[in-house]
């Protein structure tokens, strides 16, 4: 039942109301709103039940495993979401003067300082919330970087096919045309066909490594040369940033701007879709364009850097100073973590990956590289299932669910075809892993008996499959709100 | 080890399983060179009660002034529920509801919050949020070039009471589309967007005309002639706007003879703490005839297998993981979980709930200006009608002021308006929400009273 089929004229969560108001002396009457919002008008109880009875249809981190494939989905400690949400933090006004505010800005000094260790880069900027923000502000700063050069006549920014979506949307955003690269048999970039792309028309190139395929690009530093070498610059797209925390570093790697997803690394939690933070870092080059606000010292104290003393950023990406409260989370984990707990985070990630990874293959299932060591995350293929059983990776995916375990992510990368991406975090234990094994293994045999079974699923959860076609046919995207809206 | 749960028994049986020696032999693929030592500038990590003492000593090193600060974020009331709620984990640990059936929690609240926002709004749709009201202005305006089919034009009207730093965040974004921001200044005496400087501007082409409610100033713009004027020269009208003080005043979507097209904004007031600048949220709706244009996710109600009602995203057609260099935006997230506080913290409150946190934040900020300018030495800088913030002038650097109250007083005195107007003089900007109490504001003005006269 929605909220609203709820509501009764007239109720209300009596303990909320402000006092009663009947001034409104000084706003000219055709100013006022007339119409009463559709908002519903139930008791604070009504609320409490309703929405906590929703949060039970979700699966989440706390109560599913999530092996969702270039999301790390790793468990998300309380200690970071208790002490963000002390008073003086979640009170504290984004404009107040930095003298009411040196310890908030201590912890996001500290934070810009651990990220540059761990990532390699000289700089860094907290600002953009989101890793598409950072995306987009790693490119801005390449083409900023250029135009100050006055090397104007790159317009093509590269984009290896496995790529997230996001990469080729960025570049468009910063008004770049995208041209992509063919990944090679293995599971890296085709080096000749990146030979080819490349010229004087190449703003730079946008990688994911380890890639979105689960493997460690080898030639890496090979790319990196021949990308300098034709003027460009390298961008590193961090949502597999798990797979490496604290045994390689992107500005070891030749690469000029990073952007970080702490909703993934650095475990802050995912909200059901954000918020996330994107932080970016850069080599000294890409340094004077980084966008505001940055974290410094003035006079020994902590401050806000802005377009005064940064005044090549490419500006502001939000109102403030980014998800502040995601940073403060992404800090106590850090801080918790330490030197020594970040390279553990690679190497748990990665031999529970490979675990997995030999397991399933154990019990059927193809490897899309089964030559290849799996990094953080692996692929499977399910193309040879697809041929003979006429079953799907969307039907093991949603057969899953009735067997409480979240779905892999399917469909991506692209270009692997009946893909399940599958990334089981850190934080997981072997029993967990070997009860998706056990599943996955039951799946196969249910597969072959009775691919019906699997097509139909799931068959336990709040709703069964739900018809796309018809949600986008018969667009019903607000509840009772002016007529029926038909698209 | 912190967050790791395997034993050494665990790690053998892996290993032995996988057939190599050592965790080290799973990094073989990476080159000898790249490999990085130890991460010496990282400390040494803490557990969890040391890491909370630190946490508790920094927060209490900034303490919790009182305030009468706004300029884009504001300190209301938030019930207990909200955030209870909000961070259990099913909603706080939840991914994006790709995986529908998995996800109707997510789902159907979403679609909750877009059918509120939306008639808060007196729009036909919304999305299902954006980063910051910002960003959303930023992305609205996008959406305008990309929706207005009329014109070629990437000029956009941009009216200089908007908020400064929504001017600049959005001049960041879509500068590099080539679409240029032209500004339309205010009338010094009203502190409205001068129609006056806009009929002049009429002769060349733009996309869109941005109209802020209330504006930077707080001051009420007249939205019923701006929206009239943008439809007349077939211009797309974008208000940006205080949700909250749409509770009171006239929504977007009923301003002039057809409502704006599209209508975004800062959701913070709707239940989200201040918490130094974020995580906020944006919220965008638009006229229906626009909702393919719009930037984000949209979630819909559908049916299931059985006929069951269910949640579903829809048109993802326009979203970047679909058409990757082609889509609506790069934008991948919403703020989903401050979502999830907005529509609990609507649901509390209800429409009159609404309607008398924004009358109670005008009458307090009334008050606040009839009192602070009987002080000598302080007047109102504008006469036009404002909601819940007002400019004073005052005789005195409001930066040194703004300092003093913060460091001998323990209060945050508002916002200094000449650092970005410099034509309105030593220009302050003060708030009262519904949280200041008669005391609260007594207490202000007899501390400004005894600074500027002794």
């Amino acid at each position: 039942m929605l909220i609203f089929e709820q509501s009764h004229n007239g109720r209300a969560s009596n303990a909320q109301l402000p006092q009663d108001s009947d001034t409104l002396a000084s706003l000219p009457a055709d100013a006022l709103r007339v119409s009463k919002p559709n908002l519903p008008e139930v008791s604070e109880m009504q609320v409490v039940r309703h929405f906590t009875r929703l949060s039970q249809k979700n699966f989440s981190i706390d109560t599913h495993f999530y092996p969702l494939g270039s999301c790390t989905m790793k468990y998300n400690p309380r200690a970071c979401n208790t002490l963000a949400s002390l008073p003086e933090f979640t009170g504290r006004h984004p404009l107040g003067p930095s003298l009411h505010g040196q310890g908030f800005l201590s912890c996001m000094y500290e934070l810009q300082g651990m990220l540059k260790e761990v990532t390699g880069m000289q700089a860094v900027s907290l600002s953009p919330a989101a890793g598409a923000q950072g995306e987009f502000a790693g490119v801005a700063m390449i083409k900023a970087y250029h135009d100050d050069r006055k090397d104007t006549a790159r317009c093509e920014i590269l984009v290896p096919d496995a790529a997230h979506g996001t990469n080729p949307a960025s570049a468009v955003m910063c008004g770049y045309k995208v041209r992509e690269i063919p990944t090679g048999k293995n599971g890296d970039v085709d080096i000749e066909a990146l030979k080819e792309a490349i010229g004087p028309q190449t703003a730079g190139i946008m990688l994911t490594n380890p890639s979105t395929l689960g493997v460690f690009d080898r030639k890496i530093k090979e790319i990196a040369g021949i990308v300098h070498d034709a003027g460009g610059l390298l961008y590193y797209d961090g949502a597999n940033l798990n797979a490496i925390l604290g045994k390689v570093r992107p500005g070891d790697m030749g690469f000029d701007v990073i952007h970080m997803n702490l909703h993934k690394t650095f475990s802050t939690p995912h909200g059901g879709g954000g918020p996330g933070a994107g932080p970016v870092g850069v080599s000294k080059r890409l340094k004077p364009y980084l966008p505001v606000p940055i974290v410094g010292k003035k006079e020994g104290q902590y401050a806000l850097l802005d377009e005064n003393d940064c005044p090549k950023t490419i500006g502001r990406m939000s109102a403030f100073a980014g998800n502040a409260g995601v940073l403060l989370r992404a800090y106590i984990y850090a801080k918790m973590l330490g030197r020594e707990g970040m390279s553990r985070v690679a190497e748990f990630a990665t031999l529970n990956a490979n675990y997995l990874l030999k397991r399933l293959m154990e019990v059927g299932y193809d490897a899309a590289y089964p030559d290849r060591r799996a990094t953080h995350e692996f692929i499977l293929t399910l193309k040879k299932q697809a041929k003979e059983l006429d079953v799907t990776a969307m039907d093991v995916a949603k057969r899953l669910l009735d067997y409480d375990f979240h779905a892999p992510t399917t469909y991506f990368p692209l270009l692997i075809p009946e893909c399940l991406l599958i990334e089981p975090t850190e934080t997981e234990a072997k029993e967990t892993l070997d009860g998706f094994i056990d599943t996955m293994a039951k799946i196969l045999v249910e597969a072959k008996d009775d691919a019906q079974l699997l097509k139909q699923a799931p068959y336990t959860l709040p709703v069964r499959r739900l018809d796309d076609v018809k949600a986008v046919k018969q667009l019903d995207v607000v509840w009772n709100n002016k007529t029926e809206l038909n698209g | 080890m912190p967050f790791i749960p395997h034993s050494e028994q665990d790690i053998e049986q892996m290993l032995s399983a996988i057939g190599v020696g050592s965790i080290d032999d799973l990094f073989d693929e990476i080159p000898d060179d790249l490999r990085c030592g130890e991460l010496e500038k990282i400390p040494v990590g803490m557990n969890e009660m040391e890491v909370t003492r630190l946490l508790r000593e920094k927060a209490a090193q900034d303490g919790l002034p009182l305030c009468f600060l706004g300029a884009g974020a504001y300190e209301h009331h938030i019930p207990a529920a909200v955030w209870e709620i909000t961070t259990r984990g099913e909603f706080y640990s939840a991914y994006t509801p790709y995986q529908a059936e998995a996800s109707q929690g997510t789902l159907q609240l979403l679609y909750e919050y877009q059918s509120m926002m939306a008639s808060l709004m007196a729009m036909d749709v919304s999305n299902a949020s954006l980063y910051d009201g910002a960003s959303a202005l930023a992305e609205a305006v996008l959406m305008a070039v990309r929706a207005n089919k009329k014109t070629k034009s990437r000029k956009i009207l941009m009216p200089l009471a908007t908020h400064p730093v929504y001017r600049s965040v959005t001049e960041a974004i879509v500068k590099n589309q080539n679409i240029e921001l032209v500004n339309v200044p205010f009338d010094l005496a009203t502190g409205q967007t001068d129609l006056a400087a806009l009929e002049e501007l009429s002769a060349d082409d733009f996309a869109a005309l941005v109209i802020p409610q209330p504006n930077f100033f707080g001051v009420l713009e007249n939205v019923d002639a701006l929206t009239t004027w943008a439809a007349a020269n077939k211009i797309i009208s974008i208000a940006v706007v205080n949700p909250m003080a749409m509770a009171l005043l006239k929504p977007p979507g009923e301003w002039g003879d057809t409502g704006v097209d599209i209508a975004c904004g800062e959701g913070q007031p709707l239940g989200v703490p201040l918490a130094s600048g974020g995580p906020y949220f944006g919220f965008m709706c638009c006229k229906q005839q626009h909702v393919r244009q719009m930037p984000g996710r949209i979630i819909g109600r559908t049916t299931d297998l059985e006929g069951k009602q269910g949640f579903t995203l829809t048109l993802q057609a326009r979203e970047q993981h679909i058409r990757r260099s082609k889509a609506t935006s790069n934008i991948c997230t919403n703020q989903g979980l401050l979502v999830t506080a907005a529509t609990i913290y609507m649901s509390l409150l209800g429409p009159e709930g609404l309607k008398k946190v924004a009358l109670n934040s005008h009458k307090n900020t009334q008050l606040l200006s009839n009192r602070l300018t009987s002080i000598k030495g302080v007047k109102a800088v504008f006469s036009g009608a404002t909601f819940h913030e007002c400019v004073i002038q005052l005789e005195t650097d409001v930066k040194q002021l703004i300092n003093t109250f913060a460091r001998e007083h323990h209060i945050l005195a508002g916002f200094e308006v000449s650092a970005h107007y410099p034509e309105l003089g030593n220009a302050l900007m003060v708030c009262a929400t519904e949280t200041r109490t008669e005391n609260d504001i007594e207490q202000f003005v007899t501390t400004l009273d005894t600074l500027l006269n002794g």
